[in-house]
């Protein structure tokens, strides 16, 4: 019989090797974090579509993740948050975007996936549906956090997103490279292999406001289903056009291909060097994690004791 | 060499035989219109992109279809559009999501993805996009029908989103069975190879304000590669779930399938019977409009002069 297995991720992006300390260590430490509590979510029997949830819940509360409290703001310094989940046995899903006052989104997409006869709620509907249901709201003021207002200065004085992506972009002061990070992400399987993904993000720092990324696009940022369970953190715009979470498992059901040569496969043909990474994990209690970018937050386990939070490729 | 060929959709749904014949030739009329102006556009020699955009805005402007005018109504008795566009050689596309004034979703969601970084944008800032470029826009009741005020009645009257889909819904007086059906689409591919797809729709009857489906979701309702392109129809959700368009090419890279093969297989495998129909074309101009419903309206053309247009199964057309 396999274990359970869990992954998750705080994000791909150009994360420079130099990250300073006192940016990387809190990051390593949210991992660690909320690997514990999706690892104690699993071994105390909770289903996979609850763990995926939960770890995505303390990820956005997580301010040093661009999800929930800490999204990246728009062109014009608004939040708009987004977020899908897929439970694998039965395919359902939910997703939401174009929310400002809700404080977990991924559970306003579950919400959305159980209590609606829909798949996709989003912008001023969304936002009414969470008050129609009581979900827990506040002012759009408590998910902006200093960093992400630099971020956009910075962003906006460069015009990072207008800029050709194969141009190299010249490092602004005190860049830290990791303003293109976005996304959080998790998948876990049980023993008995059912499957679940949850993704969430605050978008594209400087994006129009209104634009719509991969996250809350099932195929494309999440996908699950009886074979493996995706989560993907990038540009949002090649995992679109790549529809790479639902890439994965169609190699694995179509080609054959295993979870590691299905995941590497999905992130190679996703785009150019710099494009996306994912987080996944298989019916059989397998785990991958590739990038094409520089780094990828990211922490995942095992139930044979196995476990790992890192941040640039293993050598 | 291979020809060109092209296809398109006015819906797939529970279209049942008995059809009045007041609403039917009118539609079949407009789908041949539509086929015309998608066979004269090839014979100019415009490429698949602009022959799938410029057949979807013909498709929108019919008010017999949920597209454009002639959308269905949200439960709030609103109109809220969308719309994708995808260019199979460069895996280009744009999309758009709810839209009540803007006379031409589908050109709206190919402005998306020519004139910004991005390739969704949804609601007030798509509407405030399109006022900025200049993008045709009118009153919402000018999109309006009285057919679709009627639909909606009908549905409120039933619950009918709320139904479980498998248990039939009692028939209301009038009811033609076809309020399900959503969604106009087109593919077409050159004789070059290169494709294209493109899909617009008002959503469901009855829908969520806020409901987004599977037409503006790339890789359900809209795709298209160097191998085929594909638009759907029919329960959004089910789409989604069920990754159709996607499937599609996917079954022909990974699996080696061939289009009819591949569009078989999705339509008994990743999609409940019932909840779906969509055209497709691939890079050999081959043609296949499969669908599990009752009913697809559709047509397509190829270069070797064959025509179609049809709404039921081939052995039950009229």
């Amino acid at each position: 019989m396999v274990g359970w297995a869990i992954a998750l991720h705080g994000g791909a992006g150009d994360i420079p090797i130099d990250l300073p300390e006192n940016r990387r260590i809190p990051r390593e430490i949210a991992l660690r974090h909320c690997l514990d509590i999706g690892v104690a979510a699993l071994k105390s029997g909770k289903p996979p579509l609850d763990v995926a949830e939960l770890v995505v819940r303390e990820l956005e509360n997580h301010p040093d993740f661009n999800a929930g409290k800490g999204s990246v703001l728009t062109t014009e310094g608004t939040v708009e948050m987004e977020a899908s989940i897929m439970d694998g046995k039965s395919k359902r899903c939910g997703a939401v975007s174009g929310l400002t006052t809700v404080v977990n989104p991924i559970s306003l997409a579950r919400l959305v996936m159980e209590k609606t006869p829909h798949i996709y709620l989003a912008f001023d509907a969304a936002e009414a549906f969470a008050r129609a249901h009581g979900v827990e709201t506040v002012e759009s003021s408590h998910f902006i956090t200093p960093e992400n207002i630099a971020r956009l200065n910075q962003a906006k004085e460069f015009n990072r997103v207008q800029l050709d992506y194969t141009a190299p972009t010249p490092k602004e002061p005190e860049n830290c490279g990791d303003s293109q990070i976005g996304t959080v992400g998790c998948v876990a399987v049980d023993s008995a292999g059912n499957l679940a993904s949850a993704t969430s993000t605050g978008g594209y720092v400087n994006k129009m406001v209104g634009r719509i990324g991969d996250t809350p696009v099932i195929g494309a940022g999440t996908y699950a289903n009886h074979l493996c369970a995706v989560s993907a953190t990038g540009k949002g715009e090649e995992i679109i056009r790549g529809t790479v979470a639902r890439d994965v498992a169609a190699l694995m059901e179509f080609k054959g291909l295993s979870l590691a040569e299905a995941a590497a496969y999905a992130v190679d043909q996703s785009g150019p060097r710099g494009t996306c990474g994912l987080v996944a994990v298989s019916a059989n209690g397998e785990v991958a994690m590739p990038f094409n970018t520089t780094g990828m937050f990211r922490a995942c386990a095992t139930e044979d004791g196995y476990n790992e939070v890192a941040i640039w490729p293993k050598n | 060499m291979v020809g060109w060929a092209i296809a398109l959709h006015g819906g797939g749904g529970d279209i049942q035989l008995d059809y009045p014949d007041e609403l039917r030739i009118p539609r079949e009329i407009a789908l041949r219109h539509c086929l015309d102006v998608g066979v004269s556009a090839f014979k100019s020699g415009k490429p698949p992109l602009d022959v799938v955009e410029l057949v979807v805005r013909e498709l929108e402007n019919q008010p017999v279809f949920n597209a454009g005018k002639g959308s269905v109504l949200t439960a709030e008795c609103t109109i809220e559009m969308e719309a994708s566009i995808m260019d199979g050689k460069t895996k280009r596309c744009g999309a758009v999501s709810g839209l009540n004034t803007v006379v031409n979703p589908i050109s709206l969601a190919r402005l998306v993805m020519e004139k910004t970084p991005h390739v969704y944008l949804a609601f007030n800032a798509a509407e405030a996009f399109a006022r900025a470029h200049g993008v045709e826009t009118v009153e919402t009741s000018h999109l309006i029908t009285p057919e679709n005020i009627q639909r909606l009645k009908q549905a409120k009257e039933f619950n009918r989103v709320q139904l479980d889909y498998t248990s039939p819904g009692p028939k209301a007086q009038g009811y033609h069975g076809e309020s399900q059906t959503g969604t106009v689409g087109c593919v077409a591919v050159d004789s070059a190879g290169n494709l294209a797809s493109a899909t617009s729709t008002g959503g469901y009857v009855n829908k969520m304000a806020g409901r987004i489906g599977d037409s503006p979701i790339i890789g359900a309702g809209t795709y298209a590669n160097h191998l085929c392109a594909v638009s759907a129809t029919g329960q959004g959700e089910d789409i989604i779930r069920g990754t159709v368009a996607r499937d599609v090419a996917a079954l022909m890279e990974y699996k080696g399938l061939s289009l009819t093969e591949a569009a078989a297989y999705v339509i008994d495998q990743s999609v409940p019977k019932g909840s779906c129909g969509f055209i497709a074309v691939s890079a050999n101009g081959e043609v296949t409009m499969p669908f599990n419903t009752n009913g697809m309206f559709r047509a397509c053309a190829t270069e070797d002069g064959y025509t179609e247009i049809g709404i039921w199964p081939k052995n039950q057309n009229h």
